[in-house]
């Protein structure tokens, strides 16, 4: 895959949740179990995402749906199954028909389309925010220093942060700490951007600043997304695919108007009424 | 017994050499245990067994034997092997390796103070080992222990006079060589101590004041 993938933001898609992409499975999950001692987290999980759609995962905690976005990232690796991302097994590797756990150079090429957003934003802080944003494109994709920074530019218009470039994390708020993990992980240009209850941490007031510029990335870009979260308004808006998850299975997947107005199953109905 | 201040003035050549040898010992010696000691903590966290089980086994053995103990091997028993440095050298070397094994612990607990989402991010940003290390982790890490590794410079000061043991003529070699001359141990023994005090009472401040400034 190459490194310049054109999920530029400014690419536009059509906002009836059907992206101008051509919608095959970008990311598959093949019979995926995960555990932590005895306890599954994930129980023989099959699902895929299409290119470009937004998907949402809900559910109660403890459920399984950060795991997802962690298995992902590789940042946890699961018991049993396989996961494939734009083709490629993430966590094997082929050799000659026979599946073997993937080496870390291997892992990281494929990872190399999967940028995420954390809860707790994860900044560098010995870096300005300029440099958070240029440091993985200036040494992993090999990008000039000055086209690094016009991309980060850029995105930092678009997160509406210009005006702090060259301060810490330290000196921002938390939504606004938030904003630049955002841009850092678009400055990857990723196929796919995992929102892991990315405003969870914030303070109420900030909470909408980030999901104003997470619906202006979803309105205006193909970027697949993966999103857990507990903003079901933001989920209705976003989401192409909502997928209800209890006990490390997907108990009740739909459109989001379906889920949310209308769910089939007794527990997402009380998940719901408990959150909405 | 009284005090001569001519004595004082005899001693002063004596220990301004000696004032040098002292900090060339520090300086050095502290260089090599802020390099060898980041090595050691590197190598402790390997994922090979062959690196970090040697590594560990050396420092431990280091870390718990003497430092007097440890000069006199490498200055008596390596030129059993052909291996000879000068006392000074030996000192520094000596000082250097010994405090190390204690850089490497405060290295080791500034790496593991690094939370553990930074290391989540650098995975996420599929950062390659050497920046995820320099760019990002080490740069956290040695920020926070920068007082604690300030901390074994003046522990380190204090231990220096063992090297006048092999021979090398720091400030307590050179009050006890002038003393052996003209039996006037008072000044110039008093002379050094107060001379300790005044380089590590500063030390000890400027480490405050740093620890001010980098450790939020």
């Amino acid at each position: 895959m190459s490194a310049e993938t054109p999920n530029t933001p400014g690419t536009t898609t059509n906002e009836a949740g059907n992206p101008a992409v051509d919608g095959s499975e970008l990311i598959k999950f093949d019979n995926v179990t995960k555990r932590f001692g005895s306890n599954v987290v994930l129980d023989n999980l099959c699902f895929d995402v299409a290119s470009g759609k937004h998907v949402t995962l809900i559910g109660p905690s403890g459920s399984g749906k950060t795991t997802i976005l962690r298995l992902l990232m590789t940042l946890v690796k699961p018991d049993e199954g396989t996961i494939k991302v734009a083709g490629d097994y993430l966590t094997h590797e082929d050799r000659g028909g026979k599946l073997v756990p993937a080496s870390e150079r291997y892992s990281r090429e494929v990872r190399k389309n999967i940028g995420m957003v954390f809860q707790q934003f994860n900044l560098f802080p010995n870096m300005k925010v300029l440099r958070n944003i240029t440091e993985a494109p200036v040494h992993v994709l090999g990008l000039q220093k000055d086209e690094a920074e016009q991309r980060a530019r850029e995105l930092l218009e678009l997160v509406g942060l210009t005006e702090h470039i060259d301060k810490y994390p330290s000196q921002l708020s938390g939504g606004q700490q938030q904003r630049v993990a955002i841009a850092r992980a678009l400055a990857m240009r990723p196929q796919v951007l995992l929102l892991d209850e990315v405003t969870s941490a914030l303070d109420p007031e900030l909470v909408a600043g980030v999901l104003d510029v997470l619906r202006d990335i979803a309105h205006t870009t193909d970027i697949t997304m993966l999103c857990v979260t507990h903003e079901m308004n933001f989920a209705r808006d976003i989401s192409d695919d909502v997928l209800m998850f209890d006990a490390g299975r997907v108990i009740e997947s739909g459109a989001p108007e379906k889920i949310f107005s209308d769910p089939e199953h007794e527990r997402t109905r009380e998940f719901l009424s408990a959150v909405l | 017994m009284t005090w001569d201040w001519s004595a004082v003035g005899d001693f002063m050549p004596r220990f301004w050499d000696g004032v040098l040898v002292t900090l060339q010992a520090l300086v050095l010696g502290s260089l090599i245990a802020f390099a060898l000691g980041l090595v050691w903590a590197l190598a402790q966290r390997s994922t090979l067994r062959v690196v970090r089980w040697p590594v560990t086994a050396v420092t431990e053995f280091i870390r718990n034997t003497p430092l007097l103990v440890q000069l006199f091997f490498l200055y008596f028993v390596l030129p059993e092997w052909n291996i000879t440095f000068s006392a000074l050298t030996t000192g520094i070397v000596g000082l250097g390796l010994h405090y190390s094994t204690y850089t490497a612990e405060v290295y080791r607990a500034g790496i593991d103070g690094v939370p553990e989402g930074q290391w989540e991010a650098c995975t996420a940003l599929s950062l390659p080992r050497t920046r995820v290390w320099g760019a990002v982790i080490l740069p956290q890490a040695i920020r926070r222990v920068v007082p604690a590794l300030g901390n074994y410079v003046i522990a380190m000061l204090k231990d220096s006079p063992m090297i006048a043991t092999i021979g090398a003529l720091e400030l307590l070699g050179q009050a006890r060589q002038f003393s052996a001359v003209t039996f006037q141990p008072t000044e110039p023994i008093t002379v050094i101590g107060v001379a300790f005090i005044l380089i590590a009472y500063p030390a000890s401040l400027l480490m405050r004041a740093l620890e001010r400034r980098l450790v939020r």
